[in-house]
């Protein structure tokens, strides 16, 4: 037997163009070359810089919420660059797609399908994850995640599964199915090579990933609250990571059930989903909604959460209406799992079904709708500044609400059998997902990176950035809603009506509008950092914050809270602050207890992904290998003793001291001069009158 | 005490307070990842729902339903949840640790004959044919059958892994609160197999 499988030397896509060399090989053997250079540059680096030491135990064994929730957001922003340079082949291979279009349509498959499954799994879930994990611990007044090595274990597996993607990208094909992966197409009849089994392990294994965090998240937020933060006292924000954890909890089994079924057809030659003997696609397409719909709002509610958290902070109000806001989110958290067949109106169901979907999905607009008036009457008559994230929450409301009533159009099936599988689905999905999940995302950047680097960003930078992000969407996706109703169809590599080309044209130019907008953001933060010190924050609260998050340090130090804090209200820190009693000391200080440093995140990375590498490619003896190691270290790491890292009273006295005494030598900075140099994160509050 | 000690939440907490405090966290966590593997095993069941009458002209519900093997593997299974019952009360009131050994070892021994019952039975189903490759229904069987095989076989080198640490440290409060975790498991176990037993076998030839 070869050690090897079924790899050979022209597996590696890097030959592909000098082999036969064509347009449609040069994108696809320079995107490998690409991702091997900056592998290999970044290793390099690393080397050149001797952090080899650091980034091992500072980063990669580290348990601290806040920095695995920093790894996700550069997980997010590495694979995001894929992403959207696939996005953009796209749009530039259809400018040109009348009848044919620069690259093959093999290729053009594989794009959508990396593109489609990279987006939604391997950035937009890394966003949200990277946001609960910075976020929760800290607004519910916790040093950490309930499970704070389990939170590690996560975000390991979410990297496995992303890893594995990178890994096709240059070793072998990606599946053409879509990031839905439709069985039979995906079957083994049909393509029985390494595409589809890429797919199978990156969800099956990341899968697994966001359950446990899931789980995590619930925990903590059910347990590890401050004493007297009751459940209607936490911030919003936190409100919808408890309903992404429940979902995350619940959603994501039916996932990896379909993935594993789905690779027990291709491996042992099963009949779960193959078209003879019994098998029956439908079961995979209803489990693949079942998860696939409540995904949907895992990844929007924790954005809910930021845009709700954003009008007050820069309304300079309470937020109006927060019971509404709770029983909305709570609403859709449940509502999402009772919709999921409106992905397949067109699959043979009967009218009544397919009816009693639909209203069931229009439902969902009631507690949207309550939302979006809540954050509109929160801004009504607020203070609003108009930073960074108010240009974002603006192209929010209005973009999004226009996504929001294509979905309402959509959710009616005798108008869904019209535009079904059209570009219309597009410009809706995008239209919710871009305003949506990536402008919470970067408002949410905007807002919360002083608080976890210690400086803010440069607003002018972030604002032509915004506007960027705002006008390329509108170009980019917008024409869509036309081109599908006049039927072309979503998923296809060419069309024959030269009506679309002018439409097509457009889209490209937005598409290079979204590319300028992400680099924008590097130079953003390249201009915020060479400006840092005029932008430093260090006393943390720069925004005049409501929740706990703003009464620590920027950077937090990492254990949170010098003591647990008490909580006796909603916006706890608003409170303390309008009642003149922010930043006391502690009568009395304690040694701290963190959990210590662990690898094991690292080796289960490791194993995993010699897991997913070795199946897709049937190296038994390799994954036989990384299935002992990870069930072998499990065991007898469950042998260690206990072991803590004890921070002595004294160091956080020290730390705790020397902060309080810099911000009482500070003089608070009001609201006109937030973005000034003057602002070093110690506002002076001065909220609109509340009543109460 | 102080305030912070003490636990001011509304519901969930049982009010306990230190490291105990962490255990209920423990066995709290553990409670949404048995709902969580519910779920798992309600989509694995509702797939066979779907699926028992695609026997596509091979093996169906009489074929491959051995009563006289189902109920001995019952017995066997609920024996070792039993026994586990008996561990975890030795381990509550007696503290005392070749006590809860010797349960552990009872329960261990019965779902291990449990496990060689059911390996017995998925030999004949092969003799006759009735292998997943057959049919849907067959697929669907042997998928549900069998992950609920391979948790009692995870449940079974987590006892070993236990069985030697309480060897190793003694009954101490991490070691207890493993056992309380591994106990819901087990039970949990029990509960899908009833729903197996009845939903698959008796409901099968019924
Ligand atoms: C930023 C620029 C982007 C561009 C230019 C772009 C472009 C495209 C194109 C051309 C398609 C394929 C349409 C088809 O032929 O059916 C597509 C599909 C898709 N995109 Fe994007 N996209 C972008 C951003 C995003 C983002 C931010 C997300 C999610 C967070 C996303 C999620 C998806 C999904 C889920 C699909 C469906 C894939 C499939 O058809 O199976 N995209 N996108
Ligand atoms: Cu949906």
């Amino acid at each position: 037997m070869n050690i090897f499988g079924r790899l050979h030397w022209d597996d590696l896509k890097l030959w592909e163009v000098f082999h036969d060399f064509s347009i449609d090989s040069l994108v696809a053997s320079g995107a490998a070359w690409g991702a091997v250079f900056a592998f290999v540059a970044l290793i390099g680096w690393i080397t050149y810089l001797g952090r080899w030491g650091w980034l091992y135990r500072e980063w990669l064994t580290t348990v601290d919420h806040k920095k695995i929730g920093i790894m996700y957001m550069i997980m997010g922003f590495v694979m995001f660059a894929r992403g959207i340079a696939e996005g953009v082949a796209m749009r530039s291979h259809q400018a040109t797609a009348l009848d044919g279009g620069v690259l093959s349509a093999y290729h053009y498959a594989e794009l959508f399908s990396t593109h489609g499954t990279i987006m939604i799994f391997f950035v937009a879930m890394p966003f949200i994850n990277g946001f609960i994990n910075y976020l929760v611990p800290l607004q519910i007044g916790s040093r950490d995640m309930a499970f704070p090595m389990l939170n590690q274990i996560s975000l390991a597996l979410t990297a496995t599964g992303a890893a594995l993607c990178m890994i096709s990208l240059v070793v072998g094909a990606f599946e053409t199915g879509g990031w839905t992966a439709y069985p039979p197409f995906t079957s083994a009849a049909f393509d029985p090579g390494p595409g589809p089994d890429y797919w199978v392990w990156a969800i099956a294994i990341s899968g697994f990933g966001s359950t446990f965090s899931g789980i995590n998240y619930s925990v903590t937020i059910y347990k590890m609250r401050a004493p007297g933060m009751k459940f209607m006292f936490m911030p919003v924000f936190t409100w919808t990571a408890l309903c992404t954890g429940i979902l995350m909890t619940f959603a994501l089994p039916p996932l990896t059930v379909a993935a594993i079924m789905q690779a027990l057809d291709r491996y042992l030659d099963f009949h779960f989903f193959t078209n003879d003997l019994g098998g029956n696609m439908m079961n995979y397409a209803n489990l693949f909604w079942m998860f696939g719909h409540p995904e949907v709002y895992i990844l929007i509610l924790p954005a809910y959460g930021i845009f709700s958290e954003l009008v007050s902070t820069f309304g300079a109000k309470r937020i109006y209406g927060y019971t509404s806001l709770v029983i909305a989110t709570m609403s859709i958290a449940v509502l999402s799992f009772m919709v999921w067949l409106h992905h397949f109106f067109t699959m043979g169901n009967s009218a009544t079904v397919n009816v009693a979907f639909g209203i069931a999905t229009g439902l969902i607009a009631i507690p949207t709708g309550v939302k979006v008036y809540v954050w509109m009457t929160t801004l009504w008559r607020g203070r609003i500044r108009f930073t960074v994230p108010i240009v974002y929450m603006a192209g929010f409301l209005i973009l999004f609400t226009i996504g929001g009533f294509s979905g309402i159009i959509l959710a009616n099936p005798s108008i869904n059998w019209q535009v079904h599988n059209t570009q219309f689905v597009v410009a809706h999905f995008h239209n919710v997902l871009l305003p949506g999940l990536l402008f919470g995302t970067l408002a949410g950047v905007h807002i919360w990176f002083p608080k976890a680097f210690g400086f803010r960003l440069d607003e002018r930078a972030g604002k032509i950035t915004a506007m960027l992000w705002i006008v390329g969407f509108c170009l980019t996706f917008l024409p869509l809603y036309v081109v599908g109703l006049m039927g072309y169809p979503r998923r296809s590599a060419a069309f024959d009506d030269p009506a679309f080309v002018p439409y097509m044209i457009v889209c490209v130019i937005g598409a290079f509008i979204l590319l300028t907008a992400f680099a924008g953001l590097f130079a953003t933060l390249y201009i915020s950092i060479r400006n840092r010190d005029r932008l430093a924050v260090p006393l943390g609260d720069p925004w005049d914050g409501r929740t706990l998050e703003w009464a620590t340090p920027s950077p937090p130090p990492p254990w949170n809270f010098p003591v647990i804090p008490e909580v006796v209200s909603r916006d706890a820190f608003a409170k303390e602050k309008s009642e003149g009693r922010p930043y006391v000391l502690p009568p009395e200080y304690r040694d701290i207890h963190l959990p210590p440093p662990t690898a094991a995140g690292l080796v289960i990375f490791l194993a995993t992904t010699a897991f997913g590498f070795a199946m897709t490619w049937y190296m038994w003896w390799l994954a036989i290998l990384s299935v002992v190691v990870v069930i072998g270290w499990l065991v007898m790491r469950s042998f260690r003793e206990h072991e803590e890292v004890v921070i002595p009273a004294v160091e956080v006295r020290r730390v705790n001291n020397a902060w309080i005494e810099a911000i009482q030598l500070g003089k608070g900075v009001n609201r006109d001069h937030e973005t000034s140099s003057a602002n070093r994160g110690y506002a002076a509050s001065d909220y609109l009158k509340e009543g109460a | 005490m102080s305030q912070v000690e003490q636990n001011v939440h509304p519901g969930m907490n049982l009010g306990y307070s230190g490291d105990t405090k962490h255990a209920e966290v423990n066995v709290f966590g553990f409670w949404l990842f048995l709902m969580s593997d519910l779920v798992t095993f309600g989509i694995v069941f509702a797939v066979f729902g779907t699926m028992t009458g695609a026997t596509a002209g091979g093996p169906g519900p009489e074929e491959v339903t051995n009563l006289h093997s189902i109920a001995l593997q019952t017995a066997l299974l609920l024996g070792s949840s039993f026994g586990f019952s008996w561990a975890s009360l030795s381990m509550k009131y007696h503290d005392e640790r070749w006590r809860t050994l010797g349960w552990l070892a009872i329960a261990a021994t019965s779902a291990l004959g449990f496990l060689v019952i059911e390996f017995i039975d998925f030999l004949h189903w092969i003799e006759i044919g009735a292998v997943p490759q057959r049919s849907g229904y067959l697929s669907a069987l042997w998928a549900l059958v069998g992950l609920h095989g391979l948790h009692v076989t995870a449940g079974l080198l987590w006892m070993g892994t236990i069985t030697a640490q309480i060897l190793r440290f003694g009954l101490t409060d991490k070691v207890k609160s493993r056992v309380t975790r591994m106990g819901l498991y087990w039970h949990f176990l029990d509960v899908v197999w009833v729903g197996i037993f009845s939903m698959v076998f008796l409901a099968g030839v019924a």
